[in-house]
């Protein structure tokens, strides 16, 4: 059995990584076939209809623009995937970049990235986020682009740790020996040894980008303008649906927000208990 | 010089520079934006001649960009951030009551999130594998997983429903209080909810945190020799294992600390608790700048400082840490 099936056939028999499978496929069949189940136009606002309670013609309600908000709340799933994996792909391919020089290249490299890994893991990312965002305007791109320049340091990080580690192994030694060139080295030779680490990591990027553009666009900043499900929910708070008690409004964005983020969670965390021993559970 | 004292100093000199570095980002990032909001903010019609002279004065804004950088620094080390557009008042006049405000708030929550975390997570450990371990280790995923903000509109939507706690503010509206203890019942009532909301939100991921710290340690060599001579769980458990989990806590918490901020302006908005989240917001909707940018400032370097003295507290107890 080679690695990657041994990996899995564990992931199979993972509860917690199946379970997360699921719901994040779910999602992205939603965000897919929105357009086709959906029974409104997310567009199609009726200033006769709105801010109706749930029946059966519009099973959540509507909004203060007449429009069906299950149709939204549908729709909703497309954004938050694409900037949940886009900004992630950004965070995760600038944390391997960095984690893979400093470990290999150690010394005053190493130094140096490490203190600039320490300055954006401390920092209070949201803060940055809303101004930067509030002050870059309201654009999807954006919002993508501040999201994954500002959440790359924890994963250089950890592929930094286990560049460490791999380096001194034997392979790398015969590859320097034979005159290999460190990037050769670096993405030949390292890359696919820590490759398992890094989508185990991507999965909470991911995870945490969701919330981040959710709570963005929440606060109002950001691309306020494209259908999201933190869009409803700021909407929801705004006009009052929530003193007037709608549940129907409030509750199903945010659901769907928790349950895609606790999906990425589980698949990443499964990931992270397959390739690290000391968390994985003892069967009897 | 001691080798404590070489860690201190390489981690106050990586204070410095951060703190350096965040008040260069907050300069730029304000001034090279564009139509460059500070200069436009600052010849603002709704202050007042004397007003727009002094920031000139002060902030230097018709010399050139380096010496404006310069004043910036030293007017951000003294604590002079302008005039705030909105409330036309000195910023650090607004600032500091929303910080106060803030801590109100976020002290309370961070201390039980973390007693309560290392409860959980304690039991988790103890019982991995178990279902114990599973529905707590999800549960905590679960709360981790909760949008803030969403949280707190479920909370809203049940408080009002049960006309149980006041969904907003930090004191009631045009209540003149007899006494002292009347006002600190009403803060009280008002509190219940954010703070039961950032807590929730807080306290998963500090379960998750202990529970895979102790994890690591019962696998330690000194954790099965002990065993081996015969000490109770119990025993091994309270001596050996706890203080050596608990220790990297000490700096996941302080690590955390941008996150638990992040979650603090959130909970603030939801419930409009006057702190310095519910200010950046304000600010970012009446397009406040110079308050935007000193509380960027004061929150940044605040974290900054915290995880240094984390660091050094966390060297200071644990030695191996100063050799790595």
């Amino acid at each position: 059995m080679t690695e990657e099936q041994h990996f899995l056939k564990l992931f199979a028999h993972n509860l917690k990584g199946m379970t997360g499978l699921v719901i994040v496929l779910t999602f992205v069949m939603m965000g897919v076939l929105a357009p086709f189940v959906s029974p409104y136009s997310p567009y199609a606002t009726n200033p006769n209809a709105f801010l109706l309670s749930p029946r059966p013609s519009h099973p959540f309600g509507t909004n203060v623009l007449g429009q069906d908000l299950l149709t939204l709340d549908l729709y909703g799933a497309q954004i938050s995937l694409i900037v949940g994996l886009s900004s992630a792909a950004i965070a995760v391919g600038l944390g391997l970049v960095a984690g893979l020089f400093s470990g290999y290249f150690g010394g005053v490299v190493d130094e140096i990235i490490m203190r600039i890994v320490d300055f954006f893991i401390v920092i209070p990312a949201l803060v940055f986020m809303i101004i930067i965002a509030a002050l870059l305007g309201p654009s999807t791109v954006n919002v993508i682009l501040v999201i994954g320049m500002l959440s790359w340091a924890p994963t250089a990080r950890i592929i930094r740790s286990m560049v460490l580690s791999i380096r001194e192994w034997p392979f790398v030694e015969s590859a320097r020996a034979n005159n290999a060139g460190s990037l050769y080295i670096m993405f030949r030779h390292i890359f696919p040894n820590v490759s398992s680490v890094l989508y185990g990591n991507a999965m909470l990027a991911v995870a945490s980008a969701i919330f981040t553009q959710a709570a963005l666009v929440f606060l109002g900043v950001g691309n306020v303008t494209a259908i999201s499900w933190g869009g409803i929910i700021r909407e929801a708070y705004a006009t009052g649906a929530l003193t007037n008690g709608d549940l129907s409004y409030v509750l199903p964005p945010g659901f769907f927000i928790f349950i895609l983020i606790f999906g990425f969670i589980m698949i990443g965390y499964a990931i992270e208990e397959i390739l690290n021993p000391k968390l994985r559970l003892r069967r009897q | 010089m001691s080798e404590f004292g070489n860690y201190l100093l390489k981690r106050v000199a990586f204070a410095i520079l951060s703190i350096f570095i965040i008040i260069t980002f907050d300069f730029f990032l304000f001034r090279l934006m564009p139509g460059n909001p500070i200069e436009i903010l600052y010849r603002n019609p709704a202050l007042t001649s004397a007003q727009i002279a002094v920031l000139n004065r002060q902030f230097g804004l018709n010399l050139p960009l380096y010496q404006q950088y310069y004043l910036f620094i030293w007017n951000s080390l003294l604590g002079n951030y302008g005039i705030s557009i909105y409330y036309r008042t000195a910023v650090s006049q607004v600032l500091y009551p929303s910080l106060e405000n803030s801590l109100v708030l976020l002290v309370p929550a961070t201390t039980l999130a973390i007693l309560l975390g290392i409860m959980t997570g304690r039991i988790a450990a103890w019982r991995r594998g178990t279902v114990t371990d599973g529905f707590l280790t999800g549960s905590s995923m679960a709360l981790y997983s909760i949008p803030t903000f969403w949280l707190g509109e479920m909370l809203i939507l049940l408080a009002i429903a049960s006309s149980s706690f006041p969904v907003s503010g930090m004191y009631t509206i045009g209540e003149g209080f007899s006494n002292g203890f009347v006002q600190l019942f009403d803060l009280l009532r008002h509190l219940v909810l954010p703070l039961v909301t950032l807590t929730l939100v807080l306290y998963g991921q500090f379960t998750i945190i202990m529970r895979n710290s102790l994890i690591d340690v019962l696998d330690e060599d000194y954790i099965s020799f002990a065993r081996s001579k015969g000490a109770t769980e119990r025993y091994i458990m309270r001596k050996h294992a706890m203080p050596n989990a608990e220790l990297p806590m000490i700096s996941l918490i302080a690590v955390n600390l941008g996150l638990t901020v992040g979650g603090a302006i959130l909970t603030e908005v939801v419930f409009n608790w006057p702190g310095i989240g519910l200010l950046i917001y304000d600010s970012i909707n009446a397009r406040d700048y110079p308050v935007l940018q000193a509380a960027f400032l004061i929150v940044a370097i605040a974290i900054v400082l915290a995880n240094v003295v984390a660091d050094v507290l966390y060297s200071y107890l644990d030695p191996r840490i100063r050799y790595s």
